[in-house]
């Protein structure tokens, strides 16, 4: 899977209260109306910049520490997110990431601007960075997580197969 | 080679390694990837509404054994709007349906809950829809969170997939000073290796301090590991664990001991005796300083309670502050037991009444309002002190507002004098 969009960069240590904040996981599952929330307390414009023609949501190290709310994946994928790349993840939000279908990279993102126009190819492990003119490369998902993300996710996964068939 | 030599150079096993094997049928190493069973399944209501969406979507509508999921509604609880009431009824209606375990508001915390009523044991592989589900490490437990869709796929077929976590091993030397808690070192611990400090690893916490402290101490420390990125906060299972378990109704525990010759990625020697009362200050759980660099931070409320120190030791460290003194007028207490048991038990120890005359406030046992939802959503530019586990900018419903977390014995010393206070003064 190849993936063309703009970057929006953010820092380190990005916890999932930032992503949705839990005054809001609590009111529904309408994942769209609380995607407007997104990263609000950091970004309240993340929802309005991105949503329109997608993006990558960069990062440093840790993005996703704290909680295991599957609505922070979810509201990224309903803004329009099309993957997260950054220096490292959380382990449960890179779970629920690959669960959901939302593409994670772990790559150095100090070569990424915001702005910056990029293409992650999956498959291959590069993100070509067109505005710089650089290729960054990145390990390739494990095995059975690429099959979670190639499947659709895990709920995908179990439609399919009728269980864990990794 | 010679067959002795081989079998002598194969390494030991953590207790990760060790319950990951058990439960997978495999001879299970760091990074191996394992589908294991697992013996238990939670979920609570900011994250089971999602797990029972994905059930249906999978076309799936029975859990793999009643008798081995739990719903449990904490951290919104009694409703405060009609949103969650909506949840709650979902989770009710699938409660039904299923015949799995429901505990609905003024219950408890889930992660009191769920060791409490004997649905773990020592040794058992369990994930819980809440990243504070390590807590039970402090029971030999290999618990850890998932989201709601890993959930959905544990409660449908009861088996997951696993990452095999490397080990850090911490050892804890010496004793505990006076006016100094478990509470202390983690975030002593926190401070110290951040709060990616053991991301994708395990911990596993040894040592004299740990032995001589109570299983209420215990759990407050495995409850935080996931505050440095950890998978989970493990503990040998000792003679205090398993008298704890008597009575509760659960399965033949089946203790877990890492072996002498286990393999650590890296281990952390701590003498506590140098340990002071630590304040994680805000926005972040290793934003970690000496309680005297902080001592006369004005404070409008406090917090005792939440999964991390809503337990009876908490409550008698509270109550031996707070019998007799008043809450500062300008402070609001807030209280939530950890359990409708812990409140029961608080109760006829004569805590409850000593903390409601000096002015605390008591809420439903529950979450309480760590987590934003209710019970005590702080104002603008205000400071609060609490128990619970994260700070993060906004947690408790108001972005403008300032958590510092510390010790129950912390709390109570600053609600008194309406600012931070080093509860040495006090105890």
């Amino acid at each position: 899977m190849k993936l063309t969009s703009k970057a929006f960069k953010y820092g380190d240590d990005i916890n999932t209260d930032y992503i949705i904040s839990g005054k809001y996981k609590f009111k529904s599952t309408d994942m769209k109306a609380m995607a407007v929330h997104a990263m609000e307390d950091l970004d309240p414009d993340y929802h309005a910049k991105v949503s329109p023609e997608g993006g990558f949501l960069v990062a440093g190290k840790n993005f996703g520490m704290g909680s295991s709310r599957e609505q922070a994946p979810l509201v990224l994928i309903h803004s329009n997110t099309k993957a997260v790349i950054a220096k490292g993840f959380a382990r449960i939000f890179f779970r629920n990431a690959i669960n959901t279908g939302l593409p994670v990279v772990e790559c150095d993102t100090d070569l990424i601007d915001d702005g910056d126009e990029l293409t992650v190819d999956l498959e291959a492990g590069v993100i070509v960075n067109h505005t710089k003119s650089i290729e960054i490369p990145f390990p390739p998902l494990p095995p059975v997580m690429a099959q979670l993300l190639a499947d659709g996710g895990l709920v995908e996964h179990f439609k399919k197969h009728g269980g864990f068939a990794l | 080679m010679s067959r002795l030599e081989r079998v002598i150079t194969i390494p030991g096993k953590t207790i990760s390694e060790k319950i990951l094997s058990a439960h997978s049928g495999t001879d299970a190493r760091a990074g191996d990837i394992v589908i294991a069973d697992v013996d238990f399944v939670m979920g609570q209501d900011g994250t089971s509404p999602l797990a029972i969406r994905a059930l249906q979507e999978m076309g799936v509508d029975a859990v793999f054994d009643p008798n081995r999921v739990a719903l449990v509604m904490d951290h919104s609880s009694p409703s405060p709007i009609e949103g969650v009431s909506a949840l709650h009824t979902i989770m009710r209606d699938f409660g039904k349906k299923t015949g799995c375990r429901i505990y609905d508001v003024g219950e408890g915390v889930c992660h009191q809950l769920i060791p409490e009523n004997g649905h773990v044991v020592p040794g058992d592989l369990m994930v819980g829809c809440d990243s504070h589900t390590c807590t039970y490490g402090a029971l030999n437990v290999f618990s850890t969170g998932v989201g709601s869709t890993d959930g959905a796929a544990a409660m449908a077929s009861g088996k997951l997939w696993f990452k095999v976590p490397v080990t850090m091993k911490v050892t804890y030397t010496g004793e505990l000073q006076p006016g100094v808690y478990s509470k202390d070192l983690i975030l002593d611990l926190a401070g110290r290796i951040g709060v990616d400090g053991a991301t994708y690893e395990a911990i596993e916490f040894h040592g004299p301090v740990i032995d001589a402290m109570s299983i209420d101490a215990r759990m407050t420390i495995s409850n935080m590991a996931i505050e440095v990125g950890a998978k989970a906060g493990l503990m040998k299972a000792d003679a205090k664990t398993l008298a704890w378990f008597e009575g509760r109704g659960g399965r033949v525990p089946a203790p877990v001991d890492p072996d002498d010759d286990a393999v650590y990625v890296r281990e952390l020697v701590i003498d506590a005796s140098q340990i002071t009362p630590q304040i994680a200050k805000p926005h972040a759980v290793d934003n970690v300083s000496p309680i005297p660099d902080v001592v006369g931070t004005p404070i409008a409320q406090g917090v005792l309670g939440t999964c991390t120190n809503g337990r009876l030791e908490d409550f008698r460290i509270a109550t031996e502050i707070l019998r007799g003194k008043k809450v500062h007028p300008d402070v609001r207490f807030i209280v939530a037991p950890a359990s409708k048991r812990v409140f029961l038990d608080a109760i006829a120890a004569g805590y409850v009444s000593d903390l409601i005359e000096a002015g605390a406030v008591f809420v439903t046992p529950g979450c309480g309002p760590c987590v934003g939802t209710h019970n005590g959503v702080p104002s603008d530019g205000e400071n609060v002190i609490s128990t619970a586990n994260r700070n993060f900018k906004g947690r408790m419903g108001n972005s403008n507002a300032f958590i510092y977390l510390g010790s129950p014995a912390t709390v109570a010393a600053s609600v008194i004098a309406g600012k931070i206070t080093d509860p040495r003064e006090v105890v």
